[in-house]
Parts: structure tokens; sequence; C-alpha cells
């Protein structure tokens, strides 16, 4: 009889935290497209003689982090320790890392799965660490830019607790969402902003057992991650439904060709004679500091969406569309604060035309010069009947272009639906002098032809006439 | 004899300065005629081979900064011409250890794998000196790395002699600092202290040696030896300058989070309100040495030499003559362990702080083709270093090894805390003893001869064992003279104090100082300086 197999995943990630300046000098964090050591300073790249001062910052972006898996401590005092080993682009020749006393321990990240049930995804350990340098291999060269040393990093371990390829792909997707919500990181894969090593094995269905594992490194995007898994649960089930084993090795994701390659053997662990840094104080998370940095933690994506569809009563897909970050969410609360309701309005014209506005400019909500408020203004004027729906869509490019207010672009532009009787009266009589023979049709009975009349009509008024009451005085003026 | 401007004490020749009766620049000029009478041949990484007149210089300097040093002087005395203050120590000829970075200067830890690394910037300690007008005159020789109580050890040679009997080592780490200061080449060092370096030095070398309390001064820009122990320390021929230097240097940096954010005091304003109502404390525990024999492990107890304990009783008595209380019998028992767990602490920092050292971004690297990195690794480490990292590294990775790190590593920081505990029962205003201060040797021995122990690293470490505690502790210890053994050497007699009790220590000091300003033995000047003129 076949063996059911069942994969047991567990990531391990590095996410870069997005402080201004490095976690232990004044260099900024950020180096992206910048040339190769144009961002480093003596002690970023160990001179001898330096020492390390912790950014503050990142002891806050950590821990609100951690706050929001759930954390089941985040310690009062945590230590950084030294994690000796050569490479090159590690100047020191040892990175500075938490290792025995983290920041926080124990927690949990819930993960929605497509079936509405929640994978509560064990998280084992948060700990701070600085990163290293890059390494760039070239035949008989090898290059090294040390403008990411020194960048702060939060390591984040779960349990072997997601099930499929598609569960670690989601977690990741859920991740970079949080990170983003939290605003200390962008979670960027493609930027290395957000790292991910995957260990992988598979046991038999039903049993809690665990096996020996591999681990996948050098993975840069969610899908890859996705497709690494996926190859590798298939390399495994492959080798044991032949009989083979399993072997503890490191595999390296090759994009190029979509496979895994052996990098190397694990049996022997690297000793990093760990040692206390004695260069940093600890860690000392005060009760007020640790107060004042939690105070202002917001309400998490999970709850959000679970409170716009009660509270609001929108449907689960657009929740989860609205709360796909966080400032579109507050966006969406605030546009409904300020029209004093019509929340399902205010979610088809944010899920239909805000969000191509914001994909059109490369945008989050929270950056736009079209308020919130705005948008109320310009559902309440097209509901009023003040401006045409499609003037009102106009009028979003329009706000957010000019930074003016929509009642303000109405009144100078005269974009006011036209709904004066008199003025409507008058354009309608101009095209029915004009076009004799249409007249003539609709009268022998080409009742269609009223459309097409309002048409004209609309097109003389630059498309602000009340269509509605255009086509009443027409049919009053084409039957008397 | 007269004296020469180079030979008086800093807080004198910054007031002259300051006032417009010398020149920065003649000052300067007058410590650069001493080290061009006493300095002999410059040490040099190159193969050593010893002539005859290595044993009769001092050999302080691994590199003179001249250049930089004139136009410092310049500076200050256009300053004083404008009517700027040229600061507290406008014009004090300063030796600096070369294992601070000075910017633009070659910085070299006395190891063939800095040979030729030039600092792209200064250490907070140099760069405070130098605003208050201190000119830096050059980087003066050391252990390797700070490896070692002889300057033996250093990558450049020959090593420095000691000024009183340049066949005898000045003592080390710091011992081109001291030898410096002793032959009147530079009127302070800055040095460092990770075991006794400053103050075994000092004691051998007769000029006041002062560690502060580990925090008190910034350790930016101190090449690492191991970080949980070293101290930016003074090499002075007074007390008075050791509170002008440390008045400068000391204070929080936002570059060192370790370096402490507890106000500084003026050191100087107490310095000569006497000892009168203090308690001053001698132990048994300083008097003989307990430790195990290299060869057999058996703990072995020996008396420190006759002449150095007769000096620190000496001392007692002047300092009870003079109104201090003196307690006897203050129990320090830990004292023993100081040494071992030193051993096991420091080497673990040390070879964690020498990974940087890799031949990739600076210092000596291996200059052939070699097919892997870890091959340019042991290439460049394996000629750059010395014997001393080298054991050190050896030992520190052996003892930090996973396997074995809970019985050494651990254990060691245990025998740290109860070390510290013995002070703190000590100096406990409610406790026991309840010392200001407690008063030791500083050394087991005067000054030994050059090669006498260097090669064996065990017993070489047992010169620091009376020095060592205060660095396991953290607190602050001072070396000043005590007098001279009955070869002529000079001898070092140790204040200990709580954390940050710097001043009450300078104030025993200066006392002691003071008191014995006339005995023979102070008019008594190192043999490199006889038939100097001024």
């Amino acid at each position: 009889m076949m063996v059911d197999y069942e994969p047991v995943i567990g990531l391990e990630t590095h996410i870069q935290l997005n402080t201004l300046s490095k976690i232990f000098c004044a260099c900024k964090a950020d180096s992206w497209g910048e040339p190769p050591n144009s961002n480093i300073c003596p002690v970023c790249t160990g001179l001898p003689g330096v020492l390390p001062v912790l950014n503050e910052l990142a002891v806050e972006k950590a821990a609100r982090l951690a706050a929001a898996v759930g954390a089941e401590a985040i310690h009062e005092e945590s230590y950084f320790a030294r994690k000796n080993y050569f490479y090159p682009d590690l100047p020191k020749g040892y990175q500075i890392s938490q290792y025995d006393e983290p920041l926080a321990t124990g927690g949990t990240f819930e993960l929605p799965l497509p079936d509405g049930s929640l994978r509560r995804v064990r998280i084992r350990k948060l700990h701070l660490e600085e990163d290293a340098g890059k390494t760039v291999q070239q035949p008989g060269r090898r290059w090294i830019d040390f403008n990411r040393c020194g960048v702060p990093l939060v390591e984040m371990v779960t349990g072997p607790d997601l099930r499929s390829a598609d569960e670690a792909a989601g977690y990741l997707i859920r991740l970079r969402q949080l990170l983003r919500w939290l605003g200390i990181s962008e979670g960027d894969m493609e930027k290395g902003q957000l790292r991910c090593d995957a260990n992988v094995s598979l046991r038999p269905a039903g049993t809690d057992i665990l096996n020996p594992k591999t681990e996948i490194k050098n993975v840069n995007s969610i899908e890859n991650v996705r497709q690494a898994i996926q190859a590798e649960i298939a390399r495994q089930r492959r080798q044991l439904e032949s009989g083979g084993t399993i072997e503890a090795w490191t595999l390296d994701w090759d994009e190029e060709t979509g496979t895994l390659r052996k990098m190397r053997s694990k049996e022997t662990e690297a000793d990093y004679r760990y040692f206390r840094e004695p260069d940093l104080l600890s860690i000392h998370l005060a009760p007020e500091w640790r107060a004042q940095i939690l105070a202002d933690l917001p309400e998490l994506p999970l709850a959000r969406r679970q409170r716009f569809v009660e509270a609001y009563g929108l449907p689960a897909y657009d929740a989860e569309i609205l709360t796909e970050e966080r400032s579109l969410s507050d966006y969406f609360e605030q546009a409904v604060g300020a029209l004093g309701g019509e929340s399902k309005s205010v979610s088809n014209w944010m899920m239909n035309d805000v969000l191509r506005l914001l994909r059109e400019r490369g945008l989050y909500a929270g950056q736009l010069r079209l308020t919130p408020a705005d948008l109320a203004a310009i559902i309440r004027m097209v509901d009023k009947g003040i401006i045409t729906t499609n003037t009102g869509k106009d009028l979003l490019a329009k706000v957010e272009d000019r930074g003016r207010r929509p009642e303000e672009i109405v009144r100078a532009e005269g974009l006011g639906q036209v709904s004066d009787e008199e003025a409507l009266r008058a354009l309608a009589q101009t095209v029915l002098a004009e076009n004799p023979e249409q007249v003539s049709a609709y009268r022998a009975g080409k009742a269609t032809l009223i459309g097409w009349f309002v048409g004209q009509v609309m097109r003389r008024s630059e498309g602000k006439a009340d269509p509605q009451k255009t086509r009443e005085i027409l049919d009053q003026l084409l039957s008397s | 004899m007269t004296t020469a401007l180079c030979d008086l004490p800093a807080r004198e020749l910054a007031r002259r300065v300051r006032k417009g009766e010398a020149r920065a620049g003649d000052i300067l000029e007058s410590a650069l005629a001493r080290i061009g009478a006493v300095e002999g041949r410059a040490p040099s990484p190159e193969a050593y081979l010893s002539q005859a007149d290595d044993r009769t210089k001092v050999h302080a300097f691994i590199t003179q900064t001249v250049d930089r040093a004139r136009r410092q002087a310049d500076e200050i005395d256009k300053r004083v011409r404008k009517g700027e203050d040229p600061g507290t120590l406008a014009g004090v000829p300063l030796a600096v250890k070369d294992i601070f970075c000075v910017r633009d200067t070659l910085s070299t830890a006395g190891s063939r794998i800095l040979a030729n690394f030039r600092a792209p910037y200064s250490a907070t300690a140099v760069e405070r000196l130098e605003a208050a007008g201190a000119v830096t005159i050059g980087k003066v020789n050391l252990d390797e790395f700070a490896f070692g109580s002889s300057s033996e050890s250093s990558a450049f040679l020959p090593p420095p002699g000691n000024p009183w009997d340049p066949t005898r080592v000045p003592g080390g780490s710091s011992g081109g600092s001291a030898a410096a200061v002793a032959a009147g080449e530079a009127a302070l060092s800055l040095g460092t202290d990770t075991a006794g370096s400053i103050r075994q030095p000092a004691a051998f070398c007769g000029v006041v040696g002062l560690k502060p309390t580990y925090g008190r001064v910034s350790r930016y820009g101190l090449i690492a030896f191991a970080s949980s122990l070293d101290c930016p320390s003074i090499a002075a021929r007074t007390v008075g300058d050791a509170a002008l230097a440390l008045q400068v240097i000391a204070g929080a940096d936002s570059h060192d989070a370790t370096a402490a954010a507890v106000p500084v005091p003026d050191y100087s304003e107490r310095l000569e309100a006497g000892v009168a109502g203090l308690r001053i404390g001698l132990s048994p525990d300083y008097f003989r040495l307990r430790y195990p024999d290299p060869a057999t492990g058996e703990v072995r107890d020996q008396s420190i030499e006759p002449d150095i304990e007769a000096a620190v009783r000496r001392a007692a008595e002047t300092l009870a003559a003079a109104g201090a209380e003196i307690i006897e019998g203050v129990p320090m028992p830990n004292t023993r362990f100081g040494i071992p767990a030193y051993f096991v602490i420091s080497r673990v920092e040390a070879a964690s702080n020498l990974h940087r050292y890799d031949g990739i971004k600076y210092g000596y690297r291996h200059p052939g083709t070699v097919a892997e990195v870890s091959e340019l690794y042991r290439r460049s480490r394996g000629r750059g270093f010395g014997v001393q990292p080298k054991l050190r590294i050896l030992m520190g990775m052996y003892v930090s090894a996973e396997q074995y790190e809970q019985g050494y590593y651990q254990q060691a920081l245990r025998v740290r805390t109860l070390i510290r505990r013995d002070f703190e029962a000590a100096f406990d205003p409610g406790g026991a003893s309840r010392l200001d201060a407690l008063l030791t040797p500083t050394t087991p021995t005067t000054a030994f001869e050059i090669g006498a122990l260097y090669g064996d690293s065990v017993l070489m470490q047992y010169a620091d064992l009376l020095t060592v505690p205060a660095n396991h502790a953290g607190v602050p210890g001072l070396s000043i003279p005590g007098g001279l053994d009955h070869r002529g050497l000079p001898i070092g007699v140790q204040l200990l104090g709580p954390d940050f009790a710097e001043g009450a220590l300078l104030r025993i000091g200066r006392a002691l100082e003071a008191l014995t300003a006339h005995e023979p033995w102070r008019a008594t000047r190192p043999r490199v300086l006889e038939g100097l003129g001024a």
C-alpha cells in the first residue's frame, strides 16, 4: 500500500527593519540601488577599535512585531551575543546577534486558509541581529559590498507547522502584510527586505513524528519559495517511495532553471562559539518604554477584516481587499465616517476606482492627496445629482493631481450637472431645431431615437446635463 | 642639574603655555631633543638582530608624528597669541600607546598584521586630549595587541627598555607609555589597562599609572584586546597630572555604549584635601601570592619581594601619620583566582576580537594568489600574527568551544563575580571594613630582565596577579611610586577604590606623593637621564 505523506514545513525568516540608520552606527539603513561600499563607516566595516551603539528604534520595531505575533514573552532584559565565523563579507569576523536570551519568545501567527479555517503557526523565537555584507562571485574574483553590513534584521523562526507549499507562500504574504501594516518593514523579498529559508520534511499523514529535514536557501520571491518547496516535497516523496532516506542537506534554489542544488551536507554543525557581546549593554525594555512602544500598536489585519464584515456589513471579499493594507483600511473607515454611512457605496468606489488610481500611481492610500473626505464629498455630489457618476470618477484623478478640494474643482470648471430646467430646455430646443429629420423620424414612430437626442444634449453640455431631467424635457418637447 | 622643559609636570607646562610664559613649540622641541638623546634606534617589524646599544636606550616610539605635532603646537601658540583658550593641556607632549587609533597615523597594535594600517579616525580619548591642547608626539610600543606584561612580544623590535635600567623591561603592555613618561620623552601617555597594563609598567618605571573605573573612559578607537576588561588609562609623572588627564578623557561617549553617563567630578578640586579620616585597608591576600605551579598544578604560596612589602607598609605608616585610619586584615579571598579567570575570559574575547584581521580589508595580506579564501586567511594570519596572538587565539577558541564553554568560560564569569564581591564587601559603607581604598603592592617583583620571563606565558601572566582583580571587578586602580628596591629599581604601591572613586584614589595618592616629596629616593632619576643636560 502507498503511504500518504504529509509535508512538514517551517520557515526561518529574516526581516529587514525600515529604520533610518543601521543598527549599530549612523549610516543609512537602506542602500538599495546605491553603488557598492558607498554607505559605510568605520563601525559597520569593522575597523580596528570601533564599537557598536544600539539603535533603539530597531528594538521598538522588533518589539511591535513580537507583540503582533502574540509573543508569550517580550523580555525585559535581553542580550546580544557574538556569533563567530569567518567570511569575507563579515567584516568583524563575528555577527552581533541575539542568541540564548532573545528579545521575544513564543507566539502564534494566525494564517487564514482558503477553506476559511485558521492555521496557527507557532513562532519559536524572535531576535535582533545585524546583517552581513554581500559577496558577488566572478571567476577568479570576489567582490564585496559592505553597504548592507549592520542593517537591522529580525530573525523570526516558525515551528514546523505549515503543511504545503501554498501555506508557506500564504504565510509569507500574510507576514509581509503584517510588516507593512506595523510600519516596520516593506517586506519586499525581491529587495531582500524579507528573506526566507524553508525547512522541509515529509512524514506519514496522521503521525506527529519529525523526520530529517532539508533546508532550502537563497529564495528571493514568494513565488519561488512556493516552487522550491513544491519541488523539494516531490523530490523527498520520490526518494521515500523508492525506499531511500532523506539526508539533512542544505539546498540552493536556482531560479533560472527552477531546480534545487545540494550546497552541503549538514552532518556537522558549525560551532559559532557564541558568547555575550561585551561591547553592548543588555537591552533593558523598561515597563514604561515597553508601554510607550506598544501603546499605538494598531488593530491587526485579521481583526480589522472581521470587524469590517460585522460593523459595516461588507462582504468578506470586500473586507479582505480593503484590509490588505493598513492605510487603505484606515482610508475606508475615514471615508465612511466623513460620509456618515453608506459603507457599501464607499467600498464600491474604493474597490473599483480608488484602487485603480493607487495601482496606476504606485501609491499607498495613505499617500494620496485625495483625502477620504474628498472621496466622501465626491460620492455625496454624485448621490445628490450635483455631478454625474462619470464626472465623479474623473474628479478622483483631478483632485489627486491638483491637490484641490473636489467642490472647488467642480465650481471652477463648471462641472456641476446641468439640472436647471431652463438651461436644459434651451439646449434641447436647439438640438431639435438642428435635427428636423430625426425629429420627423421619432414622431413617425422610431422611439429609440430618444437616446440619441439625450446624447446630443449631453454632448452640448459637455457631459454635465442631468440625463434624467434631459429625457423628461425631450419627452415633453417631442410630444408637444 | 637643571630641569629641561620636558621634565616639568604637564600641569606646569600647560600653565606656562596658557600664560604665554612658554611656547608649545619650545616644549615640543625640548621633548624631541630628549627623544633624540635617549630613544635609540626605532623599533621595526623587520627581522630583529640585536645591537650593542639596544640595552642602553628606551626604544619607546614605534612612530614619531613630528610634523603633525609641530602643526598642533603651532596651532596652540597661535591660539594663545589670539587670546583664545588653548585648553587645559595646552602644549603638553603626549605619547599614545599604539593600540589607539589616531587619524592619519599608523596604528599598529604592535603587530605585523597592522603594520601598514593608517587609521581614518581618532579614538575618543585621543580626540579629547588633543582638543584640550595635548600635542601627540608619537605612538609608543607595547606587547602585540597588548598581550603581555613586558612589551617584549611586540612585532616592533628592539623592545622598549626600562629607563631605570634598559637591560630590564619597562613592564607591559603599556611599556612604551611608562618608559616614555619616565624618560621625559612625553609628559603624559595614554595607555590601556586590561589586567594591570598601565599600573605594572608605571610601577616598574617609577611613574604614576591610573586605571579608571570600567566605563569611566570611552573605549572607542582602542583596538580591542579583551573588551570587558580594557580600560583607557594614563601614565604621568605626578598624581596631579593624572588627575588633569582623567578630567579631559572621562565621561560618556555617543560612540561607546559601555561608557557610563555618570557625571565627571572635578578631580583636581580635592586633590590636596589630605587623608584625615579616610579608611585605608591592607589585605593579607595581596602580600602572598597563591598560584598553581605550572608544572605540577599544585597551589603554591610565595611572598612578594620584601622590599616591596616594606614599601607598602611604609606608605601605610605615612598615611596613618597623616590622619588616615589603616584597617588591617581585610579579606580579599578570591584574589588568587584572578589570573586563572582572566586567562579564560581574556582569551575568549581576544580570539573573537582578532577575527577581523583576515587580510581582506586592511592590514597584512598574503601577497601571492590562493585557490581558496580560507587559504588567504591562513597565510595572512599565519604570517601577520606573532606568537602571542596565536597562542591566545588557540586557547580562546578552545575554551569557548561548545563542549568546553560551560566548564571554562561560564565558570570564569562566576569567579569574576566572586572577585567583584570581595571588593563590594571591602568598600560597603555598612560592611565590616568600610574602606575608602585598599592599599596594596602593584607588582610582586620590580622590573625583571629582558628575556627573563619571555616565552613563559603562564609565569609572565603572574606579573599581573595583584592588578587583575580590579579589572575583573571594574573598579579603579592607581599605582604610584613608593620607593626603590635594593637594586635601585622603582617600586609601585597601588590604591584600589570603589566604582567611580578615582577622586579619592588621586587624593590619597597625592597625599602620599606630597608626604614623601623630600625622601632621598624621590631625587633619584632614571639611569638613561644620567649625564644629560637640560
